[in-house]
């Protein structure tokens, strides 16, 4: 079957190229230039101030060396590996406890939202044990799983489950009622309906959940560690702090705000590029 | 062979609708909890007619195609498509939205190509397709874009694309061009006459535009107020193809009067039960 076809004239002229929405455009990335630029002076007062401090007797240079002093340590510990072990451990024990949390939450999320019934049955349950801090289970994940990898994993995945779950319920009850009828009038299938409609319309909703749902189960992990825990960031920084190790423990603390600064703009990018179907800005044609 | 069967028959069909608990109506000074839209219609319609649909808001001209889309159950009753009853959604019916009811989430070829993606189709042959259909609507070059980045005009576009792509039998349409500018509605009007034309596949067209409605038709059916049944049929004897230049001869000003004679006491009562229905909630 071919057709003729005239050109519909209220389209707007051909675009060969448009920049898609995750990456930001040049006057985005020219104010974020001008936000960081502004907000350095503070940053180097900050910088600048830790570091006459201690030397001018201001504070005591054994709780609180000059920065000069962290950074070196910093640099000691990243010259000898030391450093990329800690943070290696960290990260996989939060990963691990993180992705078990993901595959909990998502299925869990779909069927509590889908099914009312299901969710009246597990709701209470559920927050239940939401409103217990993992922090508060430690022990309990300590005496039942022991002392080694499998309660830090426990509490990593207790520390990021929730977020998950309760934000894949909220958005697959915002799934709008005018897809799924467009889908069913295309003769969707329910596991379809499931894989093709519910899931990725409610993908805005769980990737802001497993946002939070990292920061808390990285969190998480570090406080484990400071309170049992033979390896990882958070085990360097209380061992530094016994010991009176204090330009290691520093730079122990300096190294987790790098790493929640990376994460979080890491998530950011990723949230955007989930999402880049969403309207953005610039539309391309209106 | 060739002579014209009915490939939609709607045969006494009843909707009431059950009011949630605690809300109720009044009709004919009786307080019931439930509301009756349909009351006992009948049509058939012929392979490859378009059938425009008018009548007062809330008559329930959408419930009508949502029964004879298989979306929703009448209470009595039934729809036929080439004499077979419909339970569920027919595979070869494909139905487009006043909101368009893209995926946002999905381009514009996507979009298409999710029509035959549910029916099984091959990754190739569902990309062929999509991309032919789009062409037609001139969408060549914005197969990549997002619902988000279109406009509504070549959003309907890409939703009658998708509704084309699976080849239907039966084309409904639940006021496809209410949420454009007259001016995207007139082109669209044009272009969708025009790809018509040459598919002939049997449309049930909803519109609210008395204008539309006769350019677009073989026959209008008006409905009358709640509870809706077929008040008037009217055909529609203009050549085809149909230029928009039409709607200012004489013959469709006849149309135009008929139509709407038919129509306005509907309207009047439907706006009385409006009225009354607000005096009640007060």
């Amino acid at each position: 079957m071919t057709l003729a076809t005239e050109k519909p004239t209220d389209l707007p002229p051909r675009v060969w190229w448009s920049r898609p929405a995750f990456l930001p455009s040049t006057v985005t990335l020219r104010q974020a230039l001008g936000t960081i630029g502004l907000g350095l002076p503070a940053l180097f007062a900050f910088a600048l101030l830790w570091e006459a401090a201690p030397r001018l007797g201001w504070v005591n240079a054994i709780f609180f060396p000059p920065l000069s002093r962290v950074l070196a340590s910093l640099h000691d510990m990243i010259v000898s590996g030391l450093l990329a072990e800690h943070i290696g451990v960290s990260l996989q024990r939060a990963a691990i406890g993180f992705v078990l949390a993901v595959i909990v939450a998502i299925p869990l999320g779909l069927l509590m939202g889908r099914y009312p019934l299901f969710e009246k049955l597990s709701d209470f349950l559920v927050q239940t044990l939401r409103n217990t801090s993992q922090f508060a289970l430690l022990p309990v994940f300590i005496l039942v799983l022991g002392i080694g990898e499998a309660s830090k994993i426990a509490i990593t995945f207790y520390a990021a489950v929730f977020f998950i779950l309760i934000n894949t319920i909220v958005g697959v009850k915002s799934v709008d009622p005018l897809l799924i009828k467009a889908a069913r009038s295309m003769g969707t299938s329910d596991w379809d309906m499931f894989r093709k409609v519910i899931l990725p319309s409610a993908v805005p909703s769980i990737v802001a959940g497993a946002r939070l749902g990292v920061k808390s189960s990285l969190f998480s992990v570090i406080a484990a560690e400071m309170l049992a825990a033979q390896s990882g960031i958070g085990f360097l920084i209380q061992n530094s702090s016994l010991m009176l190790e204090t330009d290691r423990m520093y730079a122990g603390i300096l190294t987790l705000t790098v790493i929640g600064f990376l994460l979080n703009y890491g998530l950011v990018a990723f949230e955007a590029w989930a999402t880049r179907w969403r309207v953005s800005e610039d539309k391309g044609a209106v | 062979m060739n002579q014209p069967v009915n490939r939609i028959a709607v045969n006494r069909v009843q909707k009431i609708f059950q009011l949630k608990p605690g809300q109720s109506v009044t009709v004919d000074g009786q307080v019931s909890d439930r509301i009756k839209v349909l009351s006992g219609i009948d049509l058939d319609i012929r392979q490859g007619e378009f059938i425009t649909l008018v009548g007062p808001s809330g008559s329930g001209k959408s419930v009508l195609l949502d029964i004879i889309a298989g979306l929703t159950e009448p209470s009595s009753g039934y729809a036929a498509i080439d004499g077979q009853k419909v339970t569920s959604p027919h595979r070869r019916t494909a139905y487009v939205f006043q909101q368009y009811a893209l995926f946002p989430w999905r381009t514009a070829l996507e979009n298409v190509e999710y029509a035959l993606e549910v029916r099984g189709a091959g990754k190739k042959e569902r990309r062929e397709k999509a991309q032919y259909f789009l062409s037609l609507f001139g969408l060549t070059g914005f197969e990549d874009r997002y619902p988000s980045q279109l406009s509504g005009g070549m959003q309907q576009r890409v939703a009658i694309a998708r509704a084309l792509s699976t080849d239907p039998e039966v084309l409904l349409m639940d006021e496809p061009f209410a949420a454009l500018d007259a001016q995207t509605r007139d082109i669209l009007q044009s272009e969708l006459l025009r790809i018509w034309e040459q598919i002939k596949t049997t449309v049930v067209f909803v519109t609210h535009s008395i204008d539309e409605a006769i350019f677009l038709a073989d026959r209008i059916v008006v409905m009358t107020a709640r509870p809706a049944s077929v008040k008037e049929i009217v055909e529609i004897d203009l050549p085809r193809p149909r230029d928009i230049e039409m709607r200012n001869g004489e013959e469709f000003n006849a149309y135009r009067a008929r139509v709407w004679n038919a129509l306005r006491d509907e309207v009047r009562k439907a706006q009385r039960d409006w009225a009354l229905a607000s005096t009640y909630n007060n």
